[in-house]
């Protein structure tokens, strides 16, 4: 059965539900409004129908499979490569403060790995109350089967209520494999998290359809909620080395037989410049550069400012710049205190990949280009002269001496 | 014209049985799940939802570069390529899309009762079905897209290959090779920082990225005779679907409200032909001057 119910004595055939339904999930066929498999449930139609002609059918119930009082505690899954661990991991540790004091309860980081010492006692003064670990040579680089058997093994154990991994590959490896293993609700690529008063359910809001659409999301009956979190839209703490915690070690039960994947080998990207995600100051061209030459002038203006070359889709898509260099929803999320948005028009999918740098500064021809929107600074004109422009003004100052 | 015809999805599996040795791969599922064009959707700011009309559907992208992938196999070692995927009857359309690029049968898993499927339920519903498959005539290896552009999870297909103890192996960039046993299969997987070359056992289900390869045009012959193609339809039924796991039912997760983004608010705008221009000009680049000079000189102190 599906989850809208249609009074058909009062719906109109309107068809308002048809064009605001976000899944497609609604048409007309022989005079009826009918419900398919695309519909998630989310209520828009309900909420918009003028003749309050739907419901949302109301399910029995479910007897609750565990007992939801069982589960406490904000875990943080501790991501880590060469022994180096990754920033986002930090940012949840800030932000699982924040869940763990509203809720009263204790945070506590996981690792998982081999020489794990130092880890632990980072993690630690990055605010960890407890770090669970597990300490093995199996474990040593990620691989699923391992981590999944380890992380299983401990989430059955101690019972976490909430369970939050970084969104990059390895968290989203590793968290779809948990949770369905573990018969439990998971939400991707949460860019805001927070406990809702009453209830205590963590409310997970994330974006969809490509970044157009925001979507909170609640997993009410299952436990642990489970919630991969975008890197760079988190604050991380500042470290505090005098910070100790509780140091809990664990052994994994698990067989080197049996593991189904062996790392060949590692290639480490050759980096020419620092990675975009950790530019502070970027340059950005899009579909308004008007070919790769014009691109020439964003590097010279880079190179005046010290800052890095980035691209829209569109850019990457003619070829003026590297995917790699791709800024937005399908691309990478930056976050530098300054962003030049230079002849991009501002669509949502590129918006959401730089939305919270600290400055924007847009350069556009087109006075109505959505980017001026979202930018500090919008300069309404031809982009081919405004950066040399600029370029000339840095090269002749200060910006280009060895010394201050 | 010939029609394709309905290709009966045990026989071809199961000849590969009486070879006398598993060579390669046999047989290779894709997932795929036709999607709303999420790069044409604009939002509605006087109403706040979005604007639906006129937005095609489409194949996954993602899941075009699976299909191409497992075409590139089936070129190399022979192998017989289903595509399946959970949706409406419309969703026939992308089904057909990949039976003019070259796949041998394709499912449609359609029943009201998988309406409201968040993650979990998805996969299982998908499981389900290649369980379906593979006690048929066996399954070597499941393609899925890296992620769906409307959903934007990447958490059915790692979910699909927990449920069948299937090997995982995401964001895959290449296939580099698969044993002569037919036992691994070695790939590249394309990391933040790198590519990790890792070997797993078969049978594995791989989520790959667009690097991977490049979905064929189909031939205008193949497209023509691909809109002729009934794909098998089956239900909750016919895949022992256990009502509690798929659906609105079978979803832990809930979508408690959905809202537009929430705007950044705009700043100062310059024109050039303005009067207060070059005052405002100014005051810009002092501002980038100083996080410039400020960002230098923490290059030079570290």
């Amino acid at each position: 059965m599906t989850p809208i119910e249609i009074a058909e004595k009062l719906c109109t055939l309107c068809q308002v539900c048809v064009k605001k339904c976000p899944s497609d999930a609604l048409s007309m066929q022989d005079g009826k409004i009918v419900v398919n498999e695309k519909c998630t449930a989310c209520g828009i139609c309900v909420r918009t129908c003028p003749e309050k002609a739907m419901s949302l059918r109301n399910l029995p119930k479910k007897a609750i499979a565990k007992d939801l009082k069982d589960y406490k505690g904000v875990w943080v899954f501790i991501e880590h490569s060469d022994c180096k661990i990754a920033s986002v991991s930090f940012e949840l540790l800030g932000e699982g403060r924040k869940l763990a004091d509203k809720l009263g309860v204790e945070l506590s980081a996981v690792l998982l790995g081999d020489a794990t010492e130092r880890m632990a006692a980072e993690s630690a003064s990055y605010g960890a109350d407890t770090v669970l670990v597990m300490n093995d040579p199996l474990l040593k680089n990620y691989r699923t089967q391992p981590y999944l058997a380890g992380i299983v093994q401990l989430v059955q154990k101690y019972k976490p209520e909430i369970f939050l991994f970084g969104a990059t590959t390895m968290g989203r490896d590793l968290a779809g494999a948990v949770a369905t293993k573990l018969r439990t609700g998971l939400t991707a690529d949460c860019t805001a998290l927070d406990i809702e008063e009453q209830t205590k359910f963590l409310k997970q809001t994330r974006p969809a359809f490509g970044g157009n659409i925001m979507a909170t999301i609640l997993t009410k009956n299952h436990r642990p909620q489970m919630a991969t979190v975008r890197p760079r839209v988190m604050k991380a703490p500042l470290k505090d080395a005098g910070k100790k915690a509780a140091i809990i070690n664990e052994t994994i039960v698990v067989s080197a037989e049996l593991l189904p994947t062996m790392i060949v080998d590692f290639i480490l990207q050759a980096e020419q410049n620092a990675p975009l995600e950790d530019a502070q100051i970027i340059v950005s061209g899009g579909k308004g550069m008007g070919s790769a030459k014009n691109f020439d002038m964003l590097h010279a203006f880079a190179s005046a400012i010290g800052g890095t070359v980035a691209g829209s889709r569109k850019a990457s898509e003619a070829g003026w710049i590297s995917a790699a260099m791709q800024v937005g929803q399908t691309g990478h999320t930056v976050r530098p205190r300054i962003y030049f948005a230079c002849g991009i028009s501002g669509a949502i999918q590129h918006v959401v990949g730089m939305q919270t740098s600290d400055i924007i500064i847009a350069i556009n021809k087109d006075p109505h280009a959505p980017i001026f929107s979202v930018a500090n600074y919008g300069i309404v004109g031809d982009v081919l002269n405004i950066i040399p422009q600029m370029t000339k003004i840095f090269n002749e100052g200060s910006g280009n001496n060895e010394s201050h | 014209m010939a029609l394709l015809l309905h290709i009966d999805i045990v026989s071809t599996a199961i000849d590969s049985q009486y070879c006398s040795e598993k060579v390669t791969i046999v047989h290779i599922v894709v997932c795929l799940k036709q999607v709303p064009d999420t790069t044409e959707v604009k939002i509605d700011r006087k109403t706040n939802t979005l604007i639906r009309e006129g937005v095609p559907s489409i194949a996954n992208p993602f899941d075009l570069n699976a299909v191409e992938a497992a075409l590139v196999l089936k070129e190399k070692y022979g192998a017989t390529v289903t595509v399946i995927s959970m949706g409406p009857p419309q969703a026939k359309e992308a089904l057909r899309r990949a039976i003019a690029m070259g796949a041998d049968q394709a499912i449609l898993l359609s029943d009201r009762s998988f309406a409201g499927a968040d993650t979990l339920a998805t996969s299982y519903t998908l499981a389900q079905a290649i369980l379906k498959l593979r006690d048929a005539g066996g399954v070597d290896l499941v393609l899925c897209g890296k992620q769906a552009i409307d959903g934007d999870t990447a958490q059915v297909g790692p979910g699909i290959a927990t449920r069948l103890n299937l090997t995982q192996l995401t964001y895959v960039s290449k296939i580099e090779s698969v044993d002569a046993d037919g036992k691994h299969i070695t790939v590249e997987r394309k990391l933040e920082n790198g590519v990790e070359i890792v070997r797993g056992n078969l049978p594995a289900l791989l989520t790959v990225v667009k690097e991977i390869y490049k979905p064929r045009y189909a031939s205008l012959p193949c497209l023509i005779e691909s809109l002729a193609y009934e794909p098998v339809v089956w239900n909750a039924k016919q895949i022992s679907a256990d009502s509690s796991q798929i659906g609105l039912e079978g979803s832990p997760t809930w979508v408690e409200t959905i809202f537009s983004p929430p705007l950044r608010e705009g700043g100062v705008i310059l024109n050039p032909g303005d009067e207060n221009y070059d005052k405002e000009f100014s005051g810009l680049i002092d501002t980038v001057k100083k996080i410039v000079a400020e960002e230098r000189s923490k290059l030079v102190c570290s």
